[in-house]
């Protein structure tokens, strides 16, 4: 699209008040390049400009400014100035940007949105006055089967994002017309666990980067998909996999492994951004010699699991990642691996230049049930404390402190029977008689458990955190097995009990303070859909009947709905353009944006 | 010599092993009759098969009962590591490592699994002894049966078509569900992406006009249900528009103790069924 140049806007550089304001204000600014708005996006720069460099916008309208040069001079040295910053904007996503992307609303820079995995929209032109009036604007079919788990990235006007089998794309976010396909050629002998699932990509600088199914760490060119390097993180033919979304942070590319279901040792890597070279590895298994080597019983570590599949937090204040691990192998059998099996179901406070391990917290010791600890650790500030919450797959929500990682609460927040009684620290701890037996014995939550790899969200205004939830048990049988690379390594087989039916699926909104539950919205059936909370006064969810979800932040009311035709099982977003604001989520096989008339 | 013959000849019976492995060519197991392949086949089953076709293969309130000799859609080894392999399409069944949760298993798991189901399977199956021809006459009169349930086509459309039933349940399960009908609902609408099947509950609503209506759920959603009545009127509606909305998991379909349908007329009934199902 073309615009003409030196409009009379161009020459008055918007001053941004808050960053809603900006990518409002910017959007409706017309081009200002002297070639005029060609490429990528010609709106929405203009807000990122704004928001960024206020204090030159108030030079370049103040009086000295006028008075030294002249008319033709000063549009010149406008343009000029607009010219570099957008050639920054549209090329490069810097860490800067990462840091600061509370400052651009109008894109999505990360899986959850920010790097405290708030997944929190600073928008609010869609907001619980006008919501009804929501429509769909676009839909694209990836042609993918199975469960489509990703959340799109948006970068000036540009939606990436990846589906099944390791495809990746890069959209035109106004049309959802595709720019550049990407389509992995897979291993015909690739058997993952829990289907051929991704949930999205990383992007910084000029790359977009992907975690496979076949254990490689991709770069792509964010403006072709062409590969720009491809290493190889681990051997997926004995059970490595990537599934989660990578976290930037400076010029690493950091994700953890899949595979609890194989006996794989888990690790998180760090690469470097512009080679590939791997920078750290944190081995989530403590080898000989390492602490918490001893809490394995035999050689059992070798084969110990706790992979860490889901995405990391990033603390810019302790140049901190905080990353969550995955059960001990095999995942529903104790016999074998006695001990508390560290770093198992942890959260890992590690130092994000170096890979050194600064604390960690257990959440199940000692796990036989499956409850993967890879929910999102979502950081909070409140009255002073730096705290890390997250609403655990075993049926609990945890507070800590992050800066010690001290446990500060733990409160049941769905169905649980597996916990009676707390240790000294706070931590619920294991009934005797919750493991698994040969006959079967019900435990509550399931091995799905009470959440699952669904991203939940908090917004400080409500003081909420808004999380799926279900209400479901499982009949946990042993089914021992013998390690052998590359194979399922379970111990247990699970069902869910017929008595315990029916599985009840909520939207559930904890104030992490107290643990309490402000409020709980019932799905029909439960669902695996993330949640978005927006500065509209709104939260977004999806069910498994396909229904696209609106509801009040403050009481759970639904405001909207739109039925999309299959179910979802990913997490919604926010992003803005031309003046618009969009959610967007993943449905079906398809992935659907929304936004008023 | 005779080693080099000796060694060419194990690599020539390795070959042609794992090229049978691999394609079954003679459609035999190739791990027929080998107890350690059925034992590692177990614990396949555990994993894979079990919440559908419950601990020990005699089905659960999903998938069939397979410790029945005669199956419908696998006879031999080979059909069986199809029907394993790639599913039956326009069923629950889905084809190997696609169900979501597990991880998928490999052409020689496939065949311990084949072993082990062979291993349980009853010589002689348990096929309940009844008079079909009788059975068959209460299930179209006197029991009532197909006032709700259509088999062969003919009957109604109120409760599942139980033209299959006997073909995959087992008796013990078909009885359940007569006498105890709501224990475990049947399973109704299964979606291609949903988790769970819509099952069979029972809703009462009031409209915006004032009429109540009941019936069975055929869906549902947070924001509208589809419901038949007892009539076989079909309604669709809107949540929102509705006055009042109640479900329950108590079957519509009334429990039939031993006073209402004797021991010998229940089972005249399964067999009827048992041989509907065995065509």
């Amino acid at each position: 699209m073309r615009r003409k140049v030196g409009s009379a806007a161009a020459k008055t550089p918007v001053r941004a008040k808050t960053p809603a304001q900006a990518w409002k204000n910017g959007a409706s600014a017309p081009c200002q390049f002297p070639l005029g708005c060609k490429g990528f996006s010609p709106s929405g720069s203009q807000g990122l400009k704004a928001a960024k460099f206020p204090p030159l916008n108030a030079a370049l309208e103040g009086p000295l400014f006028h008075a030294i040069f002249s008319v033709r001079e000063r549009m010149l040295i406008i343009l000029l100035i607009a010219f570099l910053f957008d050639l920054r904007a549209y090329a490069q996503v810097t860490f800067d940007r990462l840091l600061n992307s509370a400052k651009e609303p109008q894109n999505w820079l990360t899986y959850s949105g920010d790097y405290a995995g708030r997944r929190h929209s600073a928008l609010d032109q869609i907001n619980v006055t006008n919501v009804r009036s929501l429509t769909a604007k676009w839909v694209y079919q990836t042609g993918a089967t199975g469960k489509l788990e990703s959340t799109p990235l948006v970068v000036d006007g540009i939606l990436y994002a990846t589906a099944q089998d390791d495809r990746a794309f890069a959209l035109d976010a106004r049309t959802g017309r595709p720019i550049w396909l990407y389509q992995r050629q897979l291993p015909g002998d690739l058997r993952p666990c829990c289907g051929h699932v991704n949930r999205g990509l990383a992007i910084l600088g000029d790359k977009v980067f992907l975690g496979t199914l076949d254990a490689h760490v991709i770069a792509l060119d964010a403006k072709t998909g062409n590969i720009i390097w491809d290493v190889t993180a681990a051997d997926y033919q004995k059970g490595y996999s990537f599934t989660g979304a990578p976290l930037a942070v400076k010029n690493l590319i950091i994700t953890g492994v899949s595979g609890g279901e194989y006996g794989v040792r888990g690790f998180i890597d760090a690469y470097d951004a512009a080679t590939g070279e791997r920078k750290w590895r944190f081995d989530t298994v403590p080898g000989p010699g390492e602490p918490g080597h001893e809490t394995w019983e035999g050689d059992s570590w070798k084969v110990g699991g706790a992979p860490a599949w889901n995405t990391g937090t990033y603390d810019p204040q302790t140049d901190q990642i905080f990353w969550p691990t995955g059960n001990p192998a095999p995942s529903n059998r104790g016999e074998g691996r006695a001990g508390d099996n560290l770093y198992s179901n942890s959260l890992l406070a590690l130092n994000a230049a170096t890979g050194k391990l600064n604390w960690y917290f257990q959440f199940t010791k000692h796990d036989e049930h499956d409850w993967d600890a890879t929910q999102i650790p979502l950081m909070i500030d409140t009255n002073g404390k730096h705290l890390i919450a997250q609403a655990n797959r075993n049926g609990f929500f945890y507070v800590l402190d992050r800066t010690t990682g001290k446990l500060i609460s733990a409160n049941a927040y769905g169905k649980t029977t597996w916990s009676d009684t707390k240790d000294s620290e706070g931590r619920p701890i294991a009934n005797k008689n919750s493991s698994p037996t040969l006959q079967g014995h019900t435990v509550c939550p399931g091995a799905l458990g009470t959440t699952n790899y669904m991203s939940p969200a908090y917004n400080a205004q409500t003081g909420l955190f808004y999380v799926t939830a279900r209400d479901q048990c499982d009949i946990f049988s042993t089914a021992p097995q013998p390690y052998e690379a590359g194979h399922a390594y379970y111990g247990s087989a699970y069902f869910p009990s017929e008595d315990a039916k029916p599985y009840l699926g909520f939207l559930k909104a904890i104030d992490p303070a107290t643990g309490e539950i402000k409020w709980k919205f019932q799905h029909t059936t439960p669902t695996w859909s993330g949640v978005l909370s927006t500065a509209g006064g709104l939260v977004f969810t999806g069910d498994a009947e396909g229904n696209f979800i609106a509801l009040d932040a403050a009481s759970g009311k639904p405001l909207w709905h739109f039925q999309m035709g299959g179910a979802v099982y990913a997490a919604p977003m926010a992003f803005a353009l031309d003046g618009k604001e969009y959610v967007a989520i993943a449905a079906g096989s398809a992935i659907y944006t929304f936004a008023l008339p | 010599m005779a080693s080099i013959c000796g060694r060419l000849r194990f690599a020539l019976i390795a070959m042609i092993a794992t090229a049978s492995l691999a394609h079954a060519a003679d459609g035999r197991n190739p791990l027929a009759d080998d107890p350690k392949a059925a034992k590692a086949g177990e614990y396949e089953f555990r994993i894979n098969c079990a919440l559908c076709h419950g601990l020990g293969a005699q089905g659960g309130g999903r998938g069939p009962d397979l410790t029945r000799a005669q199956k419908k859609h696998a006879h031999s080894d080979a059909e069986m590591f199809q029907v394993i392999s790639n599913g039956i399409a326009g069923t629950a069944m889905p084809a190997n490592g696609t169900n979501g949760q597990g991880v998928g298993m490999t052409d020689e798991e496939i065949w311990q699994l084949v072993a082990y189901i062979r291993s349980v399977e009853v010589k002689a199956p348990a096929n309940p002894l009844g008079n079909a021809a009788h059975g068959k006459a209460l299930f179209y009169g006197d029991a009532n049966c197909s006032l709700c349930h259509m088999v062969e086509g003919k009957g109604g459309r109120l409760g599942p078509d139980l033209t299959s039933a006997g073909g995959s349940r087992t008796r013990d399960s078909i009885i359940d569900s007569v006498r105890h009908p709501s224990n475990h609902l049947a399973w109704g609408l299964t979606e291609a992406t949903k988790e769970f099947p819509q099952e069979y509950e029972s809703i009462t609503v009031v409209t915006a006009g004032g009429k109540e209506i009941s019936g069975v759920a055929l869906n549902e959603d947070n924001f509208s249900v589809q419901i038949m009545d007892s009539s076989e009127h079909l309604h669709l509606l809107e949540k929102d528009k509705l006055r009042s909305f109640q479900k329950t998991r108590k079957s519509m379909m009334p429990p039939y103790d031993p006073s209402s349908l004797s021991d010998k007329d229940m089972e005249d009934i399964v067999t009827f069924l048992f041989n509907v199902g065995a065509k």
